[in-house]
């Protein structure tokens, strides 16, 4: 499905939390294939533009679609949500990945990953099974299937968590920082796990402070500083930025 | 007389004790459940009525409860007390109470979950029953059985309170032998008889959080 439809739209979007204006005015166009990566100061809004993207905090402005089919919305100054059933429907579209993994405690890696196709998209249990281990062994944690989360290295959890996410068959898949929580040795194993799926053409919106993976691995680099956009565009262009932020915040956490 | 005779008797109560103990935990343990999603319940009305009656249920002596659940039909709505009510008063003054005490207990368990549990959960789509029993649940109760074991053992000796509306349980028995034998025996056989109950709760309870020892 090649073509130019958005998979991902956000429209002006805007969150507040208080009197703090997290998000001012954020508008993003994701196509089917693309990585985009935003970066930015801690502060300047990118999670939050995860989280409101993936609903799991409410939008104060704006809108947001997947595939053309609008979640959110604004009408008449006050933000409408799709009805229920719609709104989870859609929300199939995209998967979330944590910087906390998130990861289930209580079930084993297998079960953390087969689990929500079977309760929640009624998979059969030897299809979701399935489905598992070929991502546990793409993801080369096919002898963890049986361990525990707690059992796991950071890195090791992290794979589990993506694993769980694309179990799910998600179209775009949103990450939080996915290596923020690790030691730079973990972090290397993720981050060759996300190139990989790049490589597949998954369609990805990454926030990370990794500028090196970000300028590799991406289509297109945003940067986010008090709650907008400064600037966006290929990563050689973003690396070649005369904005001055930019280059600051290239060339501190940059090489 | 003879100490058979004496043993018979307290037997007997014993047997009651134990009802008293297991009718309750059954009642209570669930109703706490019930309760402590009242106690979180979005609704400012839910919510403070919840309150006040765990306030009440907590901040009153539960012998006090026994005798407003068992006299309390009677004074309030003149009903006659059959006999057979004073053992269902007893379970619902027990259950109501340790209800109260379980609530917190479970609120305490379930506020310590971290919230990116329910994250995970909400996008990977599960709704909000299967969410909280097979995410949240398993997990709160690993986390709120040392607490659980701690009331539980006091309802093992609570059940001596019971005596107070004359229900025929171990302490009311080996109160009335003392009594009429002028002789300590039967209260300190009553005595080694809630510590061995009390050794067995606690064996069990252990059992059961090494059961949950599988994930952290």
């Amino acid at each position: 499905m090649r073509g130019n439809m958005n998979l991902v739209e956000i429209n002006h979007m805007k969150k507040q939390f208080g009197e703090l204006e997290v998000l001012e005015d954020i508008s993003l166009a994701v196509q089917k294939g693309e990585v985009v990566s935003i970066i930015g100061p801690s502060g300047s809004g990118k999670s939050t533009l995860l989280r409101c993207a993936t609903l799991l905090e409410e939008m104060d402005g704006g809108d947001l679609s997947y595939a053309g089919e609008k979640v959110v919305w604004e009408e008449n100054g006050k933000m409408v949500m799709a009805p229920l059933a719609e709104a989870k429907r859609i929300s199939r579209t995209f998967g979330l990945v944590f910087q906390n993994f998130n990861l289930f405690p209580h079930y084993t890696v297998l079960k953390n990953v087969m689990d929500a196709p079977v309760c929640v998209d009624k998979v059969s249990k030897k299809e979701a099974r399935e489905r598992a281990m070929r991502l546990l062994c793409q993801l080369g944690l096919e002898d963890k299937a049986e361990a525990y989360p707690y059992q796991l290295s950071g890195g090791q959890q992290q794979r589990v968590s993506i694993a769980r996410a694309l179990a799910l068959k998600p179209q775009v898949l949103f990450f939080d920082e996915p290596t923020s929580a690790l030691d730079p040795e973990l972090t290397g194993e993720v981050l060759k796990v996300i190139k990989e799926l790049a490589k597949q053409h998954m369609t990805m919106i990454i926030v990370t402070h990794e500028m090196k993976f970000a300028k590799e691995v991406s289509d297109r680099i945003i940067f986010m500083e008090g709650g907008v956009i400064v600037e966006e565009g290929t990563p050689h262009q973003l690396f070649a930025s005369e904005n001055q932020r930019v280059q600051e915040f290239i060339g501190k956490l940059g090489n | 007389m003879p100490m058979s005779t004496i043993l018979a008797l307290l037997g007997k109560g014993m047997l009651v004790s134990v009802e008293i103990f297991f009718f309750t935990l059954l009642f209570s343990l669930p109703l706490g459940l019930l309760v402590s999603f009242g106690r979180m319940s979005k609704n400012f009305l839910v919510r403070s009525l919840v309150k006040i009656y765990i306030a009440i249920m907590r901040g009153t002596p539960l012998m006090l409860q026994l005798l407003v659940v068992y006299f309390g039909p009677f004074y309030v709505f003149d009903m006659k007390i059959s006999p057979g009510y004073r053992f269902v008063a007893v379970i619902i003054a027990f259950s109501i109470n340790y209800a109260a005490y379980f609530a917190e207990i479970y609120r305490s368990g379930i506020e310590s979950i971290p919230v990116g549990q329910y994250e995970a959960a909400k996008i990977l789509g599960y709704n909000r029953v299967q969410t909280f029993f097979k995410i949240i649940f398993p997990q709160v109760i690993k986390r709120i059985l040392p607490p659980v074991t701690n009331e539980t053992i006091t309802l093992v000796k609570d059940t001596s309170l019971a005596s107070v509306i004359a229900m025929a349980e171990m302490f009311t028995i080996a109160k009335q032998i003392s009594a009429k034998e002028t002789t300590i025996m039967p209260l300190m056989v009553a005595g080694v008889f809630y510590f061995i109950f009390n050794y067995i709760v606690a064996f069990v309870m252990e059992y059961i959080e090494k059961k949950f020892k599988y994930f952290r």
